[in-house]
């Protein structure tokens, strides 16, 4: 029987950094509950907040549910992660910069060529192009699972576009509005300057033609997209143009973008577009979304593209393998944080151990994402495994596999009361000319008994996350 | 030899177009064959974009056209002094892998019938005699022939077909290659017409396969031989789309058409 870490309770006693919640969650009645919950989720519809689901179907507006009991780091808890999430994304920069300049981790024999050069998020269009300030992921989104007081694990490194920070923004928001009281109680760290703090990161590696302050804008796909909302939410709090491609054009060394007192030129595209689709003269031409001669004007230096293309390859799973390798290799320090062990089905031997031990592992797809096409061993049938088994034999190099983590627990409202729900934690570390990360992140809950599964996708939920100050 | 280039692309628009963006990789590469003594692009009411040189050493320059036009023309002329390097590309500068050119594309992936060409004709040893033998065989396979296919025809289809131009010779090839492990990419330039009376292009596409002590070494299927002073180099690329010496579009709403003129002079002396 696994025993998981409960983030409240220890050995019967209380941790350190629910002490306050516990006469908050005891002096709750099941009838405020109820209108508490009703008014956080009549809050969120009223600010727009929603999360189209791909391929579910069913309501594309509906919500995430929003759990009101908060999780809670100490502040000594939060050093570590801090330390650690920035490490991680000091060291993944340095490898994209490796990479697509000399390859000097290859050269040393520290990763496979062929795992870098022959993927296909490798762009070979920005071979040999450095970005401004060395940094191609400016905004990091470090996936963490909790296993006991002092162990965290990274799931993944997301290094293209993170998303879900206007969630973190959001829960804070209506958790004040809720509970101003239990925010005079505990002395809970802000996570408002994130909008602040983003714009100066982008601002921070405008192109080196770029004189006086940059215009940064914020592309996006437009309002079909599931992340629509926090684009337009993000370009309101940082005071940025929130547009899309048709609203950019080239012009000589320069990208404008059209106002209704002319072309204005633009320094700094915070994009929510893949690679493939930013430039149709560069990458797919069938791409409506992007803005045709924008890479010719990147790789000139006119204008400063986050994440810069070719970023994807530093957040591939087979390549998640080799990030501790990067710390040392790059910056000559041991990982604060640790990787989840990880079977290469692409390798023989890791193969034979996974197909044996089906049962117990987590299997996901190298290029997957969102929760879909994973197999969670522990947690699937007979013939749901055995029709895993099969996909994974015939094409190995799809699929990575990882030890069942005993994810850790926090008290969560359900139906029948609280009860324990597994969670994760996304921080959002922010490069540019500093690496900076606000004291907090999003918290992502199964909200299903006994569920692994934190994914929006597959009926997670999210929480506020707090970090105590000292 | 002393070449001149003179290379006119016309492009005519039904209905005045808003404006035009294209992005040139016309200009002659820095190796130890050839040596550029003057070299002009010029594009009809054109500003000039950013450029600079790509990881694979091409030179790559932005352009863009302030509509409404309803033409617009590019002009290339300028002089090379080549010499034979027996098809090896020496003193190029490039950092990109060469496993980066291992990445099959729509147009270059070998079917059943061009594995089985690959197979049959050379080892997958990754030699320069494997290299040429898999040369040879797509000269064979394919016959010399304008107008039976176009630019959308897969390397595949090209061999079915047994008969193509210097683009299907090309993406043949460098599917064979990338069947039995040899980096393979995809080269545009020009060819100087020769003495032998037969039809040539002289804007022109042959293939570069990566041999491991060589580096880049040329193959020109398309004439049975290896790239020598005949020939100037501009860019390479995964298949003919991503070597395109002109990639571009324009914002408009009617039809495109293209006229292109080149020519490829020996100068005495």
């Amino acid at each position: 029987m696994t025993v998981y870490f409960n983030e409240m309770y220890n050995d019967g006693q209380v941790r350190v950094p629910y002490r306050q919640l516990e006469e908050w969650m005891n002096n709750m009645p099941a009838e405020l509950r109820q209108m508490k919950q009703a008014q956080a989720e009549d809050l969120f519809r009223r600010i727009g907040i929603t999360f189209a689901v791909y391929g579910e179907g069913g309501d594309p507006d509906r919500l995430i549910p929003f759990d009101m009991f908060p999780r809670v780091f100490t502040s000594a808890e939060w050093a570590r992660l801090e330390r650690g999430v920035k490490q991680r994304a000091r060291a993944l920069n340095a490898f994209l910069v490796d990479v697509y300049g000399r390859g000097e981790i290859i050269r040393a024999g520290r990763i496979p060529a062929k795992l870098v050069y022959q993927n296909a998020a490798f762009e070979k269009a920005v071979v040999g192009i450095k970005p401004s300030k060395g940094v191609y992921s400016h905004i990091v989104g470090v996936d963490l699972v909790r296993t006991g007081p002092d162990e965290f694990f990274v799931l993944e490194d997301n290094c293209r576009t993170p998303s879900g920070v206007s969630y973190m923004l959001e829960n804070r928001e209506i958790m004040m509005r809720m509970f101003p009281a239990l925010f005079r109680e505990n002395r809970i760290q802000p996570v408002d300057s994130y909008p602040d703090l983003l714009r100066r990161t982008l601002a921070s590696v405008a192109p080196e033609k770029c004189q006086g302050e940059p215009t940064v804008v914020i592309l996006t796909p437009g309002h079909f997209n599931s992340a629509y909302y926090e684009h337009s939410f993000l370009a309101d709090l940082m005071g940025v143009e929130l547009v899309e491609g048709p609203d950019l054009f080239v012009q000589g060394e320069f990208v404008y973008m059209r106002t209704t007192e002319g072309p204005k030129r633009v320094d700094v595209i915070y994009r929510r577009i893949d690679d493939a689709f930013i430039d149709p003269l560069c990458f797919r031409p069938d791409s409506m979304l992007g803005i045709p001669g924008l890479m010719d004007v990147y790789r000139s230096g006119g204008v400063s593209i986050c994440s810069a293309p070719g970023a994807g390859v530093a957040d591939d799973k087979a390549v998640y393998t080799f990030v501790p390798e990067m710390v040392r290799f790059y910056l000559g320090e041991e990982p604060i944080l640790n990787n989840v062990p990880t079977w290469q089905c692409a390798k023989s031997d890791d193969l034979k151990y996974v197909l044996d031990h089906l049962a117990e592992l987590v299997v996901k797809e190298v290029h997957g994402s969102g929760g879909y096409g994973m197999l969670v061993g522990p947690k699937s049938t007979a013939a749901q495994v055995a029709a895993f088994r099969e996909r994974i034999i015939a094409d190995p190099g799809n699929y990575i596999a990882q030890p069942t983590l005993a994810l850790s627990t926090t008290p969560t409202f359900v139906e029948e009361g609280i009860a324990p729900r597994h969670v994760d934690l996304r921080p959002y570390c922010l490069v540019g000319e500093r690496v900076e990360l606000v004291p907090g992140g999003l918290t992502r809950v199964a909200l299903t008994e006994g569920s692994l599964v934190v994914n929006s996708s597959q009926g997670g939920g999210v929480k506020d996350t707090w970090v105590l100050a000292e | 030899m002393l070449l001149t280039v003179q290379h006119q692309t016309r492009y005519t628009y039904s209905q005045p177009v808003r404006g035009v963006v294209q992005s040139h990789r016309l200009t002659p590469s820095k190796f130890d064959g050839q040596r550029c003594l003057n070299w002009q692009v010029s594009v009809s009411d054109g500003i000039m974009g950013g450029s600079f040189r790509d990881g694979a050493g091409d030179f790559v320059q932005g352009w863009s056209v302030q509509g409404p036009v309803s033409e617009i023309v590019v002009m290339v002329q300028g002089q090379v002094e080549t010499s034979d390097t027996s098809g090896v590309l020496r003193g190029h500068r490039e950092i990109v892998s060469p496993l980066c050119y291992l990445q099959w594309t729509m147009q270059t992936r070998a079917d059943v019938a061009l594995g089985k060409l690959a197979e049959a004709s050379a080892k997958a040893d990754g030699s320069l005699n494997s290299a040429h033998s898999l040369s040879a065989a797509v000269s064979e396979a394919i016959a010399y022939k304008p107008g039976a296919t176009t630019a959308a025809t897969t390397a595949a289809e090209a061999l079915a077909l047994g008969e193509g131009v210097c683009q299907d010779h090309a993406h043949a090839l460098i599917a064979a290659a990338r069947h039995l492990g040899m980096p393979a990419r995809y080269v545009t330039g020009y060819l100087h017409a020769t003495e032998d009376d037969a039809p040539h292009e002289a804007s022109h596409a042959w293939v570069e396969i990566w041999v491991e002590g060589l580096g880049w070494v040329g193959f020109d299927p398309a004439n049975a031989c290896c790239p020598d002073e005949r020939y100037i180099r501009t860019g390479s690329g995964l298949d003919a789309r991503d070597a395109a010496p002109i990639r571009g579009t324009a914002r408009g709403v009617g039809a495109e058409d293209l006229d292109v003129a080149v020519a490829v002079q020996l100068n005495d002396q």
